[in-house]
């Protein structure tokens, strides 16, 4: 690890300011950490945002939920009100890492995790998201765990939280301050960047911005679903994940959200997939014509080619499940 | 970097670069070597002790970031004389064999217990609401984060069952 200043923040100011400054922000630590290791990360400077409080999870005027960006995933999932109300939330969290981990990870850091491409951990690698310009070694290596959708020339990394899935499909909001103390509110849906020519920047957050919340909307309740689909049956990323929340009014799907894991540099979310589930009463052929829609700009890079028909099975093992239909024979 | 923790009980005052991890802060300048360096990443458990009570890799946070924090190692657990009933489970069902992993899986597994305790459901929990009962599947999904290279793993799960007084497995 090269050396760094450590100090620790006692209010969201000094780490707004420090990280205007040049400083990255420290939380959990637990993916930061191990690219400082591995010098893929070698900041000059560390500000600890863990005294800062911000670890509150509290109920919204409007029947939502604010959660403090340093509430650890752990506390996250076993909270009543979201096992209860928001529970694709839960059954994503769960689904991630480990109990070691799920106790440090916080909400804010879990947004903030860099890909696991093993070119970006590489530094004997180029890679244009740790060293722009650099090129792209994924492209035509080894790249069973890389994206089908929205990638670039640039980059086909994918984002590999599973929280955040969860929150693309729950319409979840993220709180930001920074350095002259302004708080913004983002939609996740635009929190996340897609590479293009700047696979270097994950997300919207600039220097000295801090995360400080992240909301949810009142339950929207009916069927929540959370697929993981991965190389071992626990502790690994997603090959293909999905998140689902779909509402029925009589035969019919009245709302259907979903988001997508592994696929992408960022949660993916289709709505013109989500209009053709929408009002249509659930069949294999719909959950297929859905499928298409979603897939038809995939593109696989050889290794990862098995992820477009895993996506479609996976999407429509959940859509069977959420709509409560059979498998047909 | 100065940096007081409160280790077993007992006030270490440590004094080491800001890069030090807990793992190596414990190993390396209080002469705590029960806690084990795996693969320094988080992805093997053997390092695992706990902070305020929890379960967390202590190759993945440094010491610097723990000032005033309560740490719990395999050497507070227990002790040759008064073994922890974790402890004293994994000596009596086998639950390793070269050991190295052994003082991770008992600190996890200690603060694992009390997660149940405490009514968390896990990624294989049927409900997400009810009661958890403690199946070998569930035990082995809430252990997911140490890993035994000996493979002693029915007898790791034998041990954390009868400590969690689950029985035998349907």
């Amino acid at each position: 690890m090269r050396p760094f200043e450590y100090t620790r923040a006692t209010t969201t100011r000094d780490a707004t300011r420090a990280g205007t400054d040049g400083a990255t922000i420290i939380a959990g630590g637990t993916n930061l950490l191990d690219l400082m290791k591995l010098e893929v990360m070698a900041p000059e400077r560390l500000i600890d945002i863990n005294r800062l409080g911000l670890n509150a999870i509290e109920e919204s005027g409007d029947g939502g939920l604010r959660i403090g960006a340093l509430v650890p995933n752990s506390d996250l999932a076993a909270d009543r009100r979201v096992r209860k109300d928001w529970p694709v939330l839960s059954r994503a969290l769960l689904a991630g890492a480990s109990g070691q981990l799920r106790n440090k990870a916080t909400t804010g850091g879990n947004l903030c995790q860099r890909t696991r491409c093993y070119y970006f951990y590489d530094t004997d690698m180029p890679c244009n998201k740790r060293e722009p310009g650099s090129g792209c070694q994924a492209r035509g290596g080894f790249n069973r765990i890389h994206a089908i959708l929205g990638t670039s020339e640039q980059c086909i990394a994918t984002h590999p939280s599973d929280m955040a899935v969860a929150l693309r499909a729950l319409d979840a909001m993220v709180e930001i301050e920074n350095a002259e103390g302004e708080r913004r509110s983002i939609p996740i849906a635009e929190f996340y960047r897609l590479p293009h020519g700047t696979p270097h920047l994950d997300n919207e957050l600039h220097p000295g911005d801090l995360i400080t919340a992240v909301t949810l909307p009142a339950p929207a309740g009916g069927a929540q679903i959370y697929r993981k689909v991965r190389d071992r049956a626990s502790y690994a990323f997603a090959l293909v994940s999905v998140a689902a929340i779909v509402t029925m009014e009589g035969d019919r799907i009245a709302s259907a959200s979903l988001a997508f894991g592994g696929l992408a540099h960022m949660p993916w979310r289709d709505d013109e997939m989500e209009a053709v589930l929408v009002g249509a009463t659930p069949s294999d052929d719909l959950f297929d014509r859905a499928a298409d829609v979603l897939l038809k700009d995939a593109q696989g890079y050889g290794h990862n080619d098995f992820k477009i028909p895993l996506t479609r099975r996976t999407l429509k093992a959940v859509l069977r499940d959420a709509c409560n239909v059979g498998e047909p024979a | 970097m100065q940096t007081q923790l409160s280790i077993n009980g007992e006030s270490h005052e440590l004094e080491a670069d800001s890069r030090t991890t807990l793992l190596d802060a414990l190993r390396n300048h209080l002469g705590l070597t029960g806690s084990k360096k795996g693969c320094d990443h988080g992805q093997c458990g053997a390092c695992t002790v706990l902070i305020n009570g929890r379960r967390i890799n202590s190759c993945l946070t440094l010491a610097c970031m723990h000032d005033g924090d309560d740490i719990t190692t395999i050497e507070g657990i227990g002790s040759p004389g008064a073994l922890s009933p974790l402890q004293d489970a994994f000596v009596r069902h086998d639950g390793y064999q070269c050991g190295y992993c052994t003082p991770g899986q008992i600190c996890s597994a200690t603060a694992m217990l009390q997660e149940v305790q405490a009514g968390w459901p896990s990624h294989v929990s049927t409900s997400l609401e009810d009661d958890v009962s403690l199946s070998n599947e569930e035990i082995g999904e809430r252990m997911a984060g140490n890993l035994c290279r000996c493979a002693a793993y029915p007898n790791i799960v034998a041990a954390i069952r009868e400590v969690a007084g689950a029985g035998e497995d349907a």
